[in-house]
């Protein structure tokens, strides 16, 4: 019987049934950070366990980290004792921690990719809810809480019901200035943030068969803001491509084997899936959110909807919450709302192929006067190449500063933070209320070019005209 | 390390209105900065709760109507976002131990089904009702019966849903899986032997 991807790495991860009809799954690869592990550890101390197979945890360091001051102590005590837990935890229980002289920490959705332990046909958990990132790569990730990492921790799985499975095609060319983060906004305003629950998303079509690894990433990395716990794109060519040679990556006849494996998960032609959507990439628009979900977003020369617009009591409630808080009027115009901070970063948007994007265009402009503008690279890795591609220098040249690796203003457990309510333009992944550190301050996604277009501009706007993207109406 | 069965959860009830409530609302980021869950509840809904400068805004959970409420009505989407079990720890740690909402995000419904947070579905118009009548009378008791999936107040009672899985644990007091896990470890090895990139 033919299958998909995600029910072959299911079978083959699935230790035994439980009494309450859930499945025991294997976990291969757990990845761990600062904020949700330190309490699994205490409970694993307080029960008296180890840690079962501790070549299989990975840990970094990435929310608590300033992204400018490198020199501990930090000056935020519990940041320090954070980090600190988290080198004790690591020390004593032998797991490989990717820490700040290493050269290998960042975000933990960047590391795992880039040092080659995010592998196809494997399960990975992490108590983190952007661990669909991995899944870029054809891997079953799931993001989990803290008790589970217990679980793996201390058994290498957890209890968990089998997933639907929901294909979502894309076909054909994605016009000029349209990026992987448009895409997966497009996708959430479609299906809502609740259209993924019970789902892993199948991402598939041309449109993705020509997607880089990065590329793919940016996408997968947001099936969770659709409601989708995991997501997933099938292993091919450019899957393999971007692994081989990376640190943990197998060599020599190994290698070969594993790639023989890793396309064995692939989803047969012709299986079933639960649910089928078909997308036309040149549908969609450079998008950006205008709301506190990241469902709320609109093309970028939309208007933003009116409290009449929404079809239901509880959309009309939805809308009318949002704009209250974002202080926007419904019905305006998307376009020329005017910013005060402009964020290139994240789990979502902090890869090599963001910041070249974005060098391109913005060598020789300047930042708008009041607007502040921070890059952040997602790991030491990236900012290492960026670096030695002199970007770097570049976003300097044009008025943005350059930090070092971290989730900075993502989440802003870290200095990196709103003021009040300054109105952000962000490559990150959440719009929430008080996301990014200030209770009041407003959050818009959208893609990097699109944060670098609101950065030189001041105010939202459409990077094509902007930086001459593709012609003005296009 | 079965716990005691929950077969139904009483206590009074609290509104708080609004669809995607996400888990920076219930707990913001900046109260995570901790390696223990304790002292959590403290920080549960704060900005929800407290203007900027940390004055009481008007909102059901600061009425002292609803001081002893355990349980907690609210809307669809209830607990999306982050995955941070900060979330129904802070909800566990200020006194509430049941949610009825309009449906759940998957991993906060898991990460509190694990705590034993009881989190069951009903209907907006069923929710409204829960919430009318606990605000014309705070001290109604609110009784989430778990084995027969209804939620009894006053004179009414309404039906809920829950994952039959769920349910099941929490009926066996089995809602934490971690020694059901243990019993496994053998089968782990087996499976974990059959998969090249897992060995050391
Ligand atoms: S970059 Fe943002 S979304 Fe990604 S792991 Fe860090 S805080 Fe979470």
């Amino acid at each position: 019987m033919s299958k998909s991807l995600f029910e072959k790495v299911w079978d083959a991860h699935a230790v035994r049934q439980l009494a309450n009809g859930q499945t025991q799954l294997l976990i291969g690869t757990h990845l761990i950070h600062e904020v949700t592990s330190p309490q699994a550890f205490g409970m694993l101390r307080d029960h008296g366990l180890k840690v079962q197979y501790p070549h299989r945890t990975f840990a970094t360091v990435d929310h608590i980290v300033p992204t400018n001051e490198s020199v501990e102590p930090y000056s935020d005590p519990l940041a320090q004792g954070m980090i600190e837990e988290l080198r004790k935890n690591c020390a004593e229980n032998g797991v490989t921690f990717f820490d700040t002289n290493t050269g290998k920490q960042g975000v933990v959705h960047i590391v795992g990719p880039e040092q080659g332990i995010t592998q196809p046909g494997t399960t990975i958990a992490c108590g983190d809810s952007h661990t669909a990132t991995h899944g870029a790569f054809g891997a079953i990730a799931f993001g989990i809480g803290t008790s589970q990492v217990r679980d793996v921790l201390a058994t290498q799985t957890i209890a968990l019901n089998q997933l639907k499975v929901r294909r979502i095609n894309v076909n054909g060319d994605l016009l000029p200035g349209v990026y992987a983060k448009d895409v997966i906004l497009h996708i959430i305003r479609l299906l809502g943030t609740q259209g993924g629950t019970g789902y892993a998303y199948e991402y598939a079509g041309t449109t993705f068969d020509n997607f880089t690894m990065e590329e793919r990433m940016t996408v997968c990395n947001m099936s969770i803001e659709g409601g989708a716990r995991v997501g997933y794109v099938n292993p091919d060519e450019t899957t393999f491509e971007y692994l081989k040679g990376r640190p943990y990556s197998p060599t020599g006849e190994a290698w070969d084997a594993a790639v023989a494996e890793w396309k064995s998960f692939a989803s047969d032609e012709g299986c079933s899936y639960d649910d089928v959507v078909n997308i036309d990439a040149s549908e969609i628009q450079p998008t950006v959110t205008w709301g506190i979900t990241p469902a709320q977003g609109v093309g970028i020369n939309e208007n933003i909807p009116a409290i009449a617009e929404g079809e239901t009591q509880s959309e009309r409630d939805s809308i009318a919450e949002a704009l209250e808080y974002m202080k926007f009027e419904g019905g305006s115009a998307m376009k020329g709302k005017k910013i005060d901070v402009a964020f290139i970063g994240s789990c979502t948007n902090g890869r090599l192929s963001d910041f070249e994007e974005v060098a391109k265009f913005v060598e020789g402009r300047k930042v708008a006067e009041g607007v502040q503008a921070i890059i952040v690279p997602g790991s030491q890795v990236v900012a290492k190449i960026a670096e030695a591609k002199g970007l770097d220098k570049i976003f300097v040249e044009a008025g943005f500063e350059w930090r070092a690796a971290g989730c900075s203003m993502c989440l802003a457990m870290n200095p990196d933070k709103l003021v009040g309510d300054q109105l952000c333009a962000s490559s990150s992944n959440r719009n929430f209320k008080g996301r990014q550190g200030s209770p009041t301050g407003r959050t818009m996604l959208m893609s990097p070019l699109m944060v670098a277009a609101a950065a030189v501009t001041g105010e939202v706007s459409d990077a094509r005209e902007v930086f001459g993207v593709a012609p003005v109406g296009v | 390390m079965p716990s005691t069965p929950i077969k139904q959860v009483s206590g009074k009830g609290v509104f708080v209105p609004g669809d995607d409530i996400d888990t920076d609302r219930i707990i913001p980021a900046r109260f995570m900065k901790c390696i223990t869950f304790d002292g959590l509840g403290e920080y549960l809904f704060y900005d929800v709760r407290k203007t900027e400068s940390g004055e009481d805004k008007a909102h059901n959970l600061n009425d002292p109507r609803f001081s002893e409420a355990s349980i907690l009505v609210s809307g669809n989407n209830f607990g999306c976002g982050s995955s941070r079990e900060h979330a129904p720890q802070s909800i566990l740690r200020a006194g509430y131990n049941a949610v009825i909402a309009g449906s759940f995000a998957e991993i906060f419904f898991g990460n509190s089904t694990n705590l034993g947070v009881v989190c069951v579905i009903a209907t907006d118009a069923d929710r409204e009702a829960i919430a009318a009548a606990i605000e014309a009378d705070p001290t109604l008791e609110v009784t989430i019966d778990v084995e027969n999936l209804k939620v009894n107040f006053g004179d009414q009672s309404v039906p809920c849903e829950i994952k039959p899985g769920a349910r099941d644990s929490l009926l066996s007091g089995n809602y934490d899986p971690l020694s059901e896990l243990l019993e496994g470890l053998d089968d782990v090895a087996k499976t974990a032997g059959a998969l090249s990139y897992m060995q050391a």
